[in-house]
């Protein structure tokens, strides 16, 4: 029995994020349903599925926003399934938000600011940033990242939307990130901006790996190298980008069968 | 390791310049000055009862609304308890220092009773914000009611500490150096400086990692959480801030009047410490001080104004009322909000008749 438990831990080691059986209740709903997942150290993959599929609930479990009913989840080894999410990120775990959650109320750089300082010591801090500190220096160069230097002092609610897609990727950027979970950040962008946030996704640096949701399979299946597809709660398929696309059961339920 | 240093179009260090300077916004503002150095000169211009039941009664209602606005206004919970938590630390210099009361007073001098008082309400406010932040919007507003009321019902019938409704009368004021701190002039500098260091406290820390911290969790705490931010414990140290803040106006307020009674924290006077943060404006550490100008002016004059009119002068809190509801109508955000508009369509009248001078 140990050395059953041993291996299994051990397995569970060497993959940035090992979810085992999670399944998620909403009353008598499974948004999710025995979801077994392993996702090596920088890789990065695709969740595919309709709406209703389970995809953003796989998040939220997995960040801690919502808790699994059951099953469990490791990060880089360490089972945080009961962990809250604050633990989560400062572990290294980063998400964005499909509807974008930002602070309306404050500015670019504030916005970025807080992410920086939420993963850094001095969270409690009363003094004020001076002109040398490092993590006001780290959120300018964030801001430059996403090219949001333009607008970077004035109000996140004055922002344009395609501006805000690019701050929600910025604020999952902080500090040092070894995943992160883009849930559907080219939703509503214009093909100028997708192909900016094309480069941003491409250009990370190689150890930091995500999972990516993403309707729009020209900007998914460009920066991935593998896809989980999902369906009514489930793992429906997992595998290279080029058969699931070929996959005729994916294309059946997913890409509706004419998808050349 | 972070990302900006991978990042494709670094520029490094080209935007430390750009950065504006997180220094005093105030300092530039002349009308800041003015009030500054009228406030100083006060003594000199007004009377001592235009100095203590005006000015200063002024500050320390200002400041107890200044610790409500600290957390509706950076944190959006509105605490209906700050006026309790003032007025158990007003209880407790009451209660350890000297007072008429010997057989309840402990006769511990000032200088031990107000650091005792100040740490016994900051706990106090700490531990009901500690369950405050379980709930949020109305559920935070009926809890602190709740403790605010039964704060008021508990020093109504305890006789062991708080004297029932008689409440501790003839209470000792500090004298040291020479100085009789409770006479009009010293009192006054003594309030206006721990109403300035309150304000300039609440003002400092709104642009420190802490206070900032606190917008983003009023904005989007579930994104804060997302961000590594342990979001309940931000907010109790919140509490806890707000707190000392009211503890401070607790303890001037007992020197103000020499006395505390439940009259003093019933449930109506938590109400004006509301009503005084929203009248003046909740966005910004001045507004409290402003709406507790205009509480004061009327509360001491709109019963003469009533009378003149011909009309009951009991009547000042329909006033009140009335000014309440007019301001709330035309400008959520009190009198700072109606100033700012104000501000704004004078700009951009100047800016027309300017614009239309050159192009014609």
């Amino acid at each position: 029995m140990d050395s059953v438990a041993q291996r299994l831990s051990a397995v569970g080691a060497g993959a940035a994020l090992e979810l085992r059986g999670v399944t998620r209740l909403f009353g008598a709903l499974a948004a999710l349903t025995d979801v077994t997942i392993t996702v090596r150290p920088g890789e990065r993959r695709a969740v595919l599925g309709s709406n209703g599929a389970g995809k953003t609930t796989l998040f939220n479990c997995i960040t801690g926003d919502f808790p699994p009913s059951s099953g469990t989840i490791r990060f880089f080894g360490e089972d945080v399934t009961h962990f809250p999410p604050y633990e989560r990120i400062r572990r290294g775990l980063r998400r964005t938000y499909q509807i974008s959650a930002l602070f309306p109320g404050l500015t670019v750089q504030d916005n970025v600011y807080l992410a920086c300082r939420g993963v850094s010591r001095g969270r409690f801090s009363f003094l004020r940033p001076g002109q040398n500190d490092a993590l006001m220096h780290a959120a300018d160069n964030l801001v430059q990242a996403v090219h949001l230097s333009a607008v970077k002092d004035q109000r996140v609610a004055e922002l344009a939307h395609g501006q805000q897609r690019q701050l929600e990727i910025a604020l999952a950027l902080a500090g040092a990130p070894r995943f992160v979970l883009f849930d559907e950040p080219a939703a509503g962008l214009s093909p100028t901006e997708r192909a900016e946030l094309i480069e941003i996704l491409t250009s990370l640096p190689a150890h930091i790996g995500y999972i990516i949701i993403e309707h729009d399979m020209d900007v998914a299946l460009r920066v991935v190298e593998s896809v989980t597809m999902m369906h009514n709660g489930r793992i429906f398929k997992e595998g290279l980008p080029q058969e699931i696309q070929s996959d005729p059961e994916v294309q059946e339920l997913y890409l509706g069968g004419g998808h050349e | 390791m972070s990302l900006a240093h991978d990042a494709p179009v670094t520029v490094g260090r080209a935007t430390k310049t750009q950065r504006p300077a997180r220094t005093w916004p105030e300092i530039n503002n002349p009308a800041a000055w003015a009030v500054a150095a009228i406030l100083l000169i006060m003594p000199l211009i007004a009377s001592s009862f235009f100095l203590i039941e005006i000015f200063a009664t002024t500050l320390i209602l200002g400041t107890m609304a200044l610790s409500l606005m600290f957390l509706a206004g950076y944190g959006g919970m509105v605490s209906l308890m700050q006026l309790t938590i003032a007025g158990f630390s007003a209880y407790m210099v009451a209660v350890f220092g000297v007072s008429g009361n010997a057989n309840i007073s402990l006769g511990w001098p000032w200088w031990l009773a107000v650091p005792m008082a100040l740490a016994l309400a900051t706990a106090f406010g700490t531990l009901g914000g500690a369950l405050a932040v379980r709930t949020e919007g109305i559920y935070t507003i009926m809890i602190t009611l709740a403790i605010g009321a039964a704060f008021y019902y508990f020093t109504n019938q305890n006789w062991a500490i708080f004297n029932g409704h008689t409440g501790i009368n003839n209470v000792a004021t500090p004298r040291f150096w020479g100085v009789n701190w409770r006479a009009d002039i010293p009192f006054y500098y003594v309030v206006l400086a721990v109403a300035a260091l309150c304000y300039f406290a609440v003002e400092y820390v709104s642009r420190a990692p802490f206070g900032l911290a606190l917008q983003g969790v009023r904005d989007n705490p579930r994104r804060m959480a997302a961000l590594g931010f342990n979001v309940n414990a931000h907010r109790v140290a919140a509490y806890a801030f707000a707190s000392f803040v009211a503890a401070l106006a607790g303890v001037l307020q007992v020197w103000n009047y020499r006395q505390i009674s439940p009259g003093s924290v019933s449930v109506g006077a938590c109400i004006d410490v509301l009503i005084i943060a929203v009248v003046g404006g909740i966005t910004r550490p001045i507004g409290p001080y402003i709406g507790a100008l205009i509480f004061v002016l009327l509360r001491t004059f709109a019963l003469d104004f009533l009378v003149r009119l011909g009309l009951d002068g009991n009547r000042f809190r329909l006033l009140i009322g009335l000014g309440f509801l007019a301001i709330v109508f035309w400008s959520s955000d009190g009198v700072i909000g109606l100033w700012q508009r104000w501000r704004q369509h004078q700009r951009r009248e100047v800016g027309r008749a300017s614009g239309g001078g050159r192009h014609g």
